[in-house]
């Protein structure tokens, strides 16, 4: 689990860093990003292996990050933040290649089942892809 | 003045085709039907009492005609021979005189022979008689003895001074019977003037004037200008009374009038003037008699006509009373298609509302749950901080509002949520199971007996099983809230009609005012004070209806509450079960 990099990305800086420090002392280390942009440079630059989404963003959009994310590395695993409670959107963005999704506000322990869910899915698909 | 009038008239016009609104509504359809009732009766009974009326009077008249031109010919005819009767005598008398001197005259045995012959050549005659020019009579043969007779104080006489032939009126002179004088003055060269006068029985006058075939109701006689009868009349007295009525303008055309007798009998009145004598000819019929067939027929024409504006009159009744009806239950069912389309708006814009407040407070929310959590584990990971006892309940507390205010928001967002329906076939008894299941342990912690009365042969139905789950699982907590511990909630199903299933979740609990009851559909009425959003039921409404179904509650405070919620058997979208299988008949 210690190996485990996680990307949050939420245009609310002050709840991405409280729950980056949040999860950093549950031992989960954790990296930040409050555009889509900089959530792009990171993916190529810290390679994380989950990324924590939040859907609503101004400029890149959390649907269109997600794409891209998935275009430049398909093995990483997103989990999406809804905000709306429209399971729609949530929906279409499983249906973009996400893990699954939450709806805000979110509880610390729900968001680190989830991640741990999909950090197995990544180590499954990630064997799946190296045979 | 006659713009003033017209402006009341166009008034009362509007006023009358008008269709009360809305707000009227009590008096509304009563108006409606009355209108309806005035302009019908008025556009068909109208015609019909005119035609009637006119037809009644063109019949008159021509029946009129039909009676009034017989008596006309008939006083016509009898004027003719009564004046051909007179001529004749008087030119016989006339003759006599010219053709004989006062000698031959005067001798008895010819006048005699003369008279004769003259009785029986024209008959009616009763005697004959020369008078010398001072009225004495010198020669006479008849049934009396009148030879010597002076005349010359009578009225004839001394009208004979001044003309050469007189017919007189009837009298009765010395001879005690109805009779009239002819009398012609002659002038001879050796004799100066003299007069030869002739009596004529009245008998033959009569039977000339009635004898014309008159029925048993009909008069016919003649009268003089002073209205004293001439003939005898059936009705009116015996000759030479008085007639007791007026003498009619002069006509010497047959001429017909109508006028009451002096009994009050309605009479036709035929008459004609004569030249001379200036007697008056006149038949008279009784008017009923006459129009007896018109009589009868006027009866039965309104005999018709009763009938038939009562016939109209019924069907107008009937008629406006089934279009009333039938306008007033469609404008309830426009009405109250109105009010639920109103409600779905009002659902649809709150939920738009609520949807945008909720995700606006979710972020802010988000970062308050997670510095909450963060200070808590911060305190959690130092056992020797300060007053940490103190601050861990806050802590604590903020994080549990946090949850609430998520719960609230969560709510709000479901129920803006776009319902995306996902027929399946479902089994409605598996969903009640399903549910119960989930309330179990509640049930048992606050000993509420739960009640199943499911009934075993339910069709399956094509619905959608989440949003089913969430309209039981609402009513229910609901019930769960209104019962007391050691309350009952009764869970029923049942095969309703040909088209629903029917589903009553029944609790003995407080039950619910009707005030409440009014609004329960309602989105944020609640009387959960403090801690409900109001939005359970209006959701649990939302879906029922989006599934095609209905949802009822009878209530009563104190007795407890029963939700029915109707659905059909037919999918939202036509979808149909057969042999087991969801078939679309959709698209």
């Amino acid at each position: 689990m210690e190996n485990w990099k996680v990307l949050l990305v939420d245009d609310e800086e002050d709840f991405v860093t409280t729950l980056a420090e949040r999860l950093k002392l549950r031992g989960i280390s954790a990296i930040i990003a409050t555009t889509g942009d900089e959530a792009l440079e990171l993916i190529e630059t810290d390679l994380p292996q989950i990324v924590v989404l939040d859907l609503i963003m101004p400029g890149l959009s959390g649907l269109e990050t997600l794409k891209q994310i998935k275009s430049i590395r398909p093995a990483v695993q997103v989990i999406l933040l809804t905000g709306r409670g429209s399971t729609k959107e949530g929906i279409d963005g499983m249906r973009l290649g996400a893990y699954d999704y939450l709806m805000k506000p979110i509880q610390i322990e729900e968001l680190i089942e989830k991640i741990n869910e999909a950090a197995n899915a990544e180590a499954s698909e990630g064997e799946g892809e190296q045979k | 003045m006659f713009k003033i009038k017209l402006k009341g008239l166009r008034s009362i016009y509007r006023d009358f085709v008008r269709f009360p609104d809305y707000e009227e509504s009590p008096l509304r359809y009563r108006r409606l039907r009355r209108n309806m009732i005035i302009l019908m009766l008025l556009v068909t009974v109208l015609p019909l009492i005119s035609m009637g009326i006119i037809n009644h009077y063109q019949y008159l008249n021509t029946l009129k005609k039909e009676i009034i031109h017989p008596m006309q010919v008939l006083v016509a005819d009898k004027k003719r021979s009564f004046e051909l009767f007179l001529a004749e005598r008087l030119s016989a008398v006339s003759f006599v005189a010219s053709a004989y001197s006062f000698e031959d005259l005067v001798d008895e045995n010819t006048l005699n022979r003369i008279f004769r012959v003259m009785k029986t050549e024209f008959g009616g005659f009763v005697d004959l008689g020369l008078c010398t020019n001072e009225g004495l009579q010198v020669s006479y043969v008849g049934p009396y003895d009148l030879k010597g007779k002076q005349y010359a104080d009578q009225e004839w006489f001394q009208e004979l001074q001044v003309r050469d032939a007189h017919i007189s009126d009837v009298f009765m002179g010395y001879r005690k019977f109805p009779h009239f004088v002819i009398a012609i003055k002659h002038i001879s060269e050796t004799h100066g003037a003299w007069i030869l006068r002739a009596t004529i029985d009245t008998e033959k006058f009569n039977n000339l004037v009635i004898s014309s075939g008159l029925d048993a109701e009909s008069d016919a006689f003649v009268v003089n200008q002073e209205g004293v009868l001439q003939t005898p009349s059936k009705f009116y007295g015996d000759v030479l009374e008085k007639l007791p009525m007026s003498i009619p303008p002069i006509s010497f055309e047959p001429t017909v009038i109508e006028r009451s007798d002096p009994k009050g009998k309605e009479i036709l009145l035929a008459y004609a003037h004569f030249t001379s004598p200036h007697h008056i000819l006149m038949v008279i019929k009784p008017r009923t008699d006459v129009l007896k067939a018109w009589y009868a027929l006027k009866s039965e024409l309104l005999l018709l006509l009763l009938g038939g504006v009562l016939v109209i009159f019924l069907v107008v009744y009937r008629l406006t009373g089934v279009l009333v009806k039938q306008i007033e239950a469609s404008d309830q069912k426009r009405t109250q298609v109105f009010h639920e389309m109103e409600y779905t708006n009002k659902l649809a814009s709150i939920g738009r509302l609520a949807a945008g407040v909720a995700h606006e407070v979710n972020n802010p929310m988000s970062i308050i749950g997670q510095k909450a959590g963060l200070m808590k584990d911060l305190i959690d990971l130092d056992p020797s901080l300060p007053q940490r006892e103190k601050f861990l309940p806050i802590v604590n507390s903020i994080i549990q509002s946090v949850e609430r205010c998520r719960v609230i928001t969560h709510r709000l967002l479901g129920f803006a949520r776009r319902m995306d329906v996902q027929i399946l076939v479902i089994d409605i008894n598996e969903i009640i199971k399903e549910v119960i299941a989930f309330l179990e342990k509640e049930a048992i912690h606050r000993n509420i007996k739960m009640e199943l009365k499911l009934s075993e042969n339910l069709p399956p139905i094509p619905s959608d099983q989440g949003q089913l789950q969430q309209v039981l699982l609402n009513i229910l907590n609901n019930a769960y809230e209104a019962v007391d511990d050691g309350g009952q909630v009764s869970i029923s199903s049942w095969d309703h009609d040909q088209d629903t299933i029917g589903i009553s979740i029944q609790d003995n609990g407080s039950g619910m005012s009707q005030e409440t009851l009014a609004h329960i559909f309602e989105p944020f009425y609640t009387t959960k004070k403090g801690w409900g959003t109001g939005l359970g039921l209006s959701i649990t409404y939302g879906i029922v209806k989006k599934l095609g179904g209905s949802i009822e509650v009878q209530s009563q405070k104190g007795s407890g509450t029963t939700f029915t919620v109707y659905l059909p058997k037919k999918g939202v979208h036509g979808e149909e079960i057969k042999n087991g299988k969801l078939e679309s008949t959709f698209g």
